[in-house]
């Protein structure tokens, strides 16, 4: 009997309305053509992690792949769905069941320099949620954050500092620390390293294996770098528009993408081993989320689209052990979609 | 031999700022032929950045160029008046920008700025400066030319700002096209799209390309030519194969190590360790020094760039054939 | 397969040959540089705004020391003598032991020790009166941005209608309401101005709101009051602190011309702007000094504050920062 995943987000979605004010309001009682502007940023997802795992979250913009973070962090409330902590829906917790839950699910977030408050020393950014909470007396803040900082690869001698004095690396870490500081389980990496330099990044990437090992942590890690979440995670869910594509473990998903939309992403993934390559573009724009193509939304870019394609939304089943992917050619009797090519001229 | 596009020889830019001198470029040199691709690379801090923006002369008080020599077909351009300036940009050189709103008045219309770029260069009818805009609209792949002439950028994605950024640079058929970090904040499918477009109008028109990024990847497919920057000063030069095959300098290897892809996956990355250190507080010698494992007493003198072969390393310990490790 | 030995097969291990540690590299600045100590700095670059910062310094000290330097006391009648009246500037009293350094006016008053016991009320009702309108505005600005919605909605609307009415006039019909006296005054004034500060923290809060760290906070599951006060409000005040400084040379104005126009403050606490009524009258019989010395002391205050505003408004800005 296999135990209930750690954090399980079922068939959620979140919209965003911009209500009309009172003037739009009448310019449309007096026949203007002005409707309510609806984002569908996540659009009926699915999303299950156990215990110890790193489920890496991948898409480009307008995916919702940040939305859907937010969603699991317990930042924004869904606008359908359920979200489930240990087998439990959150939402029917009493009231401070729920803020233990909210503490053991923490967010690391993707600008350092925004994510930190301008104005408060960091022994106060990164203590002040353990003493309000109770979970360590102010009397010993100071040292509970100087160990914090110390497990970050932080100098704890730099608790009275203000943000401003550090670079944007030492504010991540910093950033981490204060995720840390609450002794959460779930951590959900927004972007957590897309802002920081190359060699700054392999620094953080390697205290999230670390502290993954040595606090037993479980990771949602969202990114739009490919190359870092193959690295990184034991499982990767691909997004597009809101809706999630494909998911398989990561060697499975690199080795032998299924769905179109993964096909193509890998394909324009730069490397380092092809010189002179001749890039071979994907067509089109990726339609804005106000007005996403009806049926699949990949179809317009997809270059085996089918009639169907237009007219109905692929749903996510199982081709594979392991292995999802929402795509119609999937129920077609040849199978496996044919994987693109990169032309690679010497 | 035909003359390089670009001779920069000795650049270097300083800020006199309230906390000291920060020298952003310190003795940067280097060429780029006709029709060439030279990868600029570095993290922030680098200098990468002020070189391109040394070039074309939109360095601002505090900073100035204190000293060196930038050749643009053999012109120099340190010697040049604003009002030759004005001449110059634009028309000879371009730049492409990492955020496109710095080349784009949210208030114009596209054609009207594109219109404005080429008769601010050319004495031509409006008419003729209007299919010219349409043409580089066309080239840089932008479907439906008419449509998007009479828009507003705000009506534009990113990707394809970013492409009209690029057509106004282009429009002109300058010599030098410097490019700072243009992809950079763009999904990779457009990227993707970007590259090859930059790549095809750079072979077809002979026009150089200076790259610059932190992005290796993007350089391995994209340069013909790389130079590799640390705290202002360039510490590796040299094609783009034998650099990122066979690079000299610690840093580079440091920088290629740590890529994921290099990398097993799940095991901890090859780091660099310690951080850029600031530029008013340089050590003595050689900028890397703290962080290299190969550093001796020799490094706290400054390493000049030499030539080893026909590629150019700035240290004292580089890293030659049979240290190599083999790619994982 | 040969590792070699000098470079670390990962960047954990310590270097073979001995390599000082990487001290933390700090951006820029000394040690324990708060947020103050890089925006004094910053301040401190413009000549002219030190010049206004002292120039309001000296004039502070002057007002809160009127009693200490002033050779008389303006209102206290037994110093008078009427007989000194209208005397032009460096004038001797009539029992030879003062000197009138800036004239008298039509009262016998000594118009240096006046225009010191003057600027005392002016600052002081222009000060208090910008703190009480401050706060006011704090509190409707920060809820009208935290909770949104109708809140906002409705307090932007009472904002709106505010200020679109002269400042004059809503204080003029206050004023005519509730009489005379010090407290009018400062009532009226706060009435006036408290709109722009609501205004001016809305703006700014929600900007702030927006901002990761505020996420960060409500991640952390602390209570609502903590984010407002603790995190949301020390980082509205810088554009607050701008329109704060601006509007105490406003609130003096503003005063001053409610004086002029009689509607101020009482005759028994003669502000600037009372002195200047006063005087006018005897302006083009040439007895200027009534009116004048007055007029540039008030016009010093103002200058001077609103020198140091601009410099504030500039180092304050987040995008002109380095």
């Amino acid at each position: 009997m296999s135990e209930a995943p750690l954090l399980e987000l079922r068939g959620v979605s979140k919209r965003f309305v911009k209500t009309l004010d009172a003037a739009a309001k009448i310019a449309r009682r007096l026949g203007a053509n002005v409707r309510e502007e609806v984002v569908h940023a996540v659009d009926g997802v699915d999303l299950a992690v156990r215990k110890g795992e790193v489920v890496g979250l991948v898409g480009e913009s307008g995916c919702g792949k940040s939305t859907l973070g937010r969603l699991a962090a317990g930042l924004h409330p869904p606008s359908a769905g359920r979200r489930f902590w240990k087998g439990r829906e959150v939402d029917a917790l009493p009231p401070e069941e729920q803020r233990r839950v909210q503490l053991a699910i923490q967010m690391i977030f993707q600008d350092p320099y925004a994510s930190l408050n301008p104005r408060m020393r960091v022994v106060d950014i990164v203590g002040e949620a353990a003493v309000v909470h109770g979970l360590v007396a102010r009397e010993v803040q100071r040292d509970y954050v100087a160990e914090c900082l110390g497990r970050v690869g932080l100098d704890p001698s730099l608790l009275r500092r203000f943000p401003h004095q550090f670079s944007g690396g030492q504010r991540a870490r910093i950033g981490i620390a204060r995720a840390l500081a609450v002794r959460p389980e779930f951590l959900v990496c927004d972007e957590a390293v897309a802002a920081l330099d190359v060699s700054i990044q392999a620094q953080v990437l390697n205290l999230f294996i670390r502290l993954r090992e040595e606090l037993g942590l479980t990771y949602l890690f969202i990114s739009h770098d490919l190359g870092v979440v193959r690295h990184l995670s034991d499982r990767v869910v691909i997004m597009y528009l809101g809706r999630v594509v494909e998911t398989a473990p990561t060697a499975e998903i690199y080795a032998q993408p299924n769905h179109p939309y993964t096909q193509a992403l890998l394909a324009e993934i730069p490397r380092l081993d092809l010189r002179h390559k001749t890039f071979v573009a994907i067509r089109g724009e990726i339609p804005s989320p106000l007005a996403p193509p009806p049926g699949c939304h990949f179809h317009p870019r997809c270059p085996h689209a089918m009639p169907r394609c237009k007219i109905e939304r692929p749903v996510l089943r199982e081709i594979a052990p392991g292995r999802f992917s929402a795509c119609h050619l999937n129920d077609a009797p040849a199978g496996v979609a044919p994987s693109a090519q990169t032309e690679v001229t010497a | 031999m035909s003359e390089p596009t670009l001779k920069v020889a000795g650049l270097r830019t300083h800020f006199f700022t309230r906390h000291g001198v920060v020298k952003a470029v310190d003795g940067v040199s280097f060429t780029v032929e006709p029709g060439k691709i030279l990868g600029l690379v570095g993290e922030s801090g680098s200098g990468k950045t002020m070189t391109g923006f040394s070039i074309i002369g939109l360095v601002d008080p505090p900073g100035r160029i204190v000293e060196g020599e930038i050749r643009l077909k053999g012109r120099d351009l340190r010697a040049l008046a604003p009002a030759e300036w004005q001449a110059v940009r634009g028309d000879r050189i371009a730049m492409i920008f990492q955020d496109p709103m710095m080349t784009l008045n949210p208030v114009l219309r596209v054609d009207t700025q594109m219109i404005e770029a080429v008769r601010a260069h050319a004495a031509v009818s409006a008419e003729a400066a209007r299919e010219r805009a349409r043409e580089a609209l066309v080239r840089v792949g932008i479907p439906s030319p008419d449509e998007r002439l009479v828009a507003y950028p705000h009506q534009f994605s990113g990707g394809m700002r970013q492409r009209v950024a690029i057509a106004i640079a282009l429009i002109n058929k300058p010599d030098l096209v410097i490019a700072d970090e243009p992809t950079t904040a763009l999904d990779v499918t457009i990227q993707g799209q970007i590259l090859a477009e930059v790549q095809k109008l750079c072979r077809e028109s002979g026009t150089a390309l200076i790259w610059i990024t932190h992005d290796l990847a993007v350089i391995a497919g994209l340069a013909d030519e790389v130079c590799v920057m640390y705290a202002g000063k360039i510490v590796e030069r040299g094609t783009v194969n034998q650099v990122l095959d066979s690079p000299l300098h610690p840093y580079t290897r440091g920088l290629l190590d740590s890529v994921p892809s290099r990398n097993r996956p799940g095991a901890p990355l090859r780091q660099i360790p310690g951080m850029t250190p600031s530029l008013l507080r340089l050590p003595e010698g050689c900028a890397f020094r703290e962080r290299c494992a190969r550093a001796t007493e020799t490094c706290l003198s400054e390493p000049p760039l030499y030539p080893l072969g026909d590629r150019q390393v700035r240290c004292f310990h580089p890293i030659h054939a049979e240290d190599e490790e083999p790619v994982v | 397969m040969n590792l070699p030995t000098d470079v670390p097969a990962s960047g954990t291990e310590s270097p073979a040959i001995a390599v000082p540690a990487p001290s933390p590299t700090i951006a820029f600045g000394a040690p324990e540089e708060t947020p103050f100590h890089r925006i004094a700095a910053d301040f401190a670059a413009s000549r002219i705004a030190l010049f206004g910062l002292a120039l309001f310094a000296l004039i502070v000290l002057c007002a809160l020391f009127a009693p200490l330097i002033s050779p008389q006391n303006p209102y206290d009648l037994a110093q008078l003598d009427v007989l000194d009246s209208r005397l032009e500037p460096g004038a001797r009293s009539g029992d030879g032991k003062q000197v009138f350094w800036l004239g008298t006016d039509d009262q016998g008053r000594d118009m240096l020790s006046a225009i010191f016991y003057g600027l005392r009320i002016s600052i002081g009702v222009g000060v208090t009166a910008t703190l009480c309108a401050l706060t006011l505005g704090l509190t409707m600005g920060l809820t009208a941005a935290f909770f949104g919605g109708r809140v906002d909605g409705f307090v932007m609307r009472i904002v709106d209608i505010q200020l679109s009415f002269p400042a004059i006039l809503i204080a003029l019909i206050l004023l005519a309401l509730l009489g005379q006296g010090i407290d009018k005054i400062i009532i009226a004034l706060v009435a006036v101005q408290w709109a722009y500060y609501a205004r001016t923290v809305r703006g700014a809060a929600l900007v702030e709101r927006s901002k990761e760290y505020m996420e960060a906070a409500r991640c952390l599951a602390l209570p609502a009051s903590r984010i407002v006060f603790r995190h949301l409000l020390p980082n509205c005040l810088p554009p607050l602190i701008v329109v704060a400084t601006v509007q105490v040379a406003a609130a003096i104005a503003l005063e001053a011309t409610l004086s002029f126009l009689g509607l101020g403050l009482p005759i028994t606490e003669p502000s600037l702007g009372l002195l200047i009524s006063n005087g006018f009258t005897y302006m083009l019989s040439g007895k200027y000094w009534i009116s004048f010395f007055p007029g540039v002391a008030l016009l010093a205050t103002i200058v001077s504050i609103n020198l140091v505003g601009d410099q504030l408004r500039d180092v304050l800005n987040p995008r002109l920062q380095r």
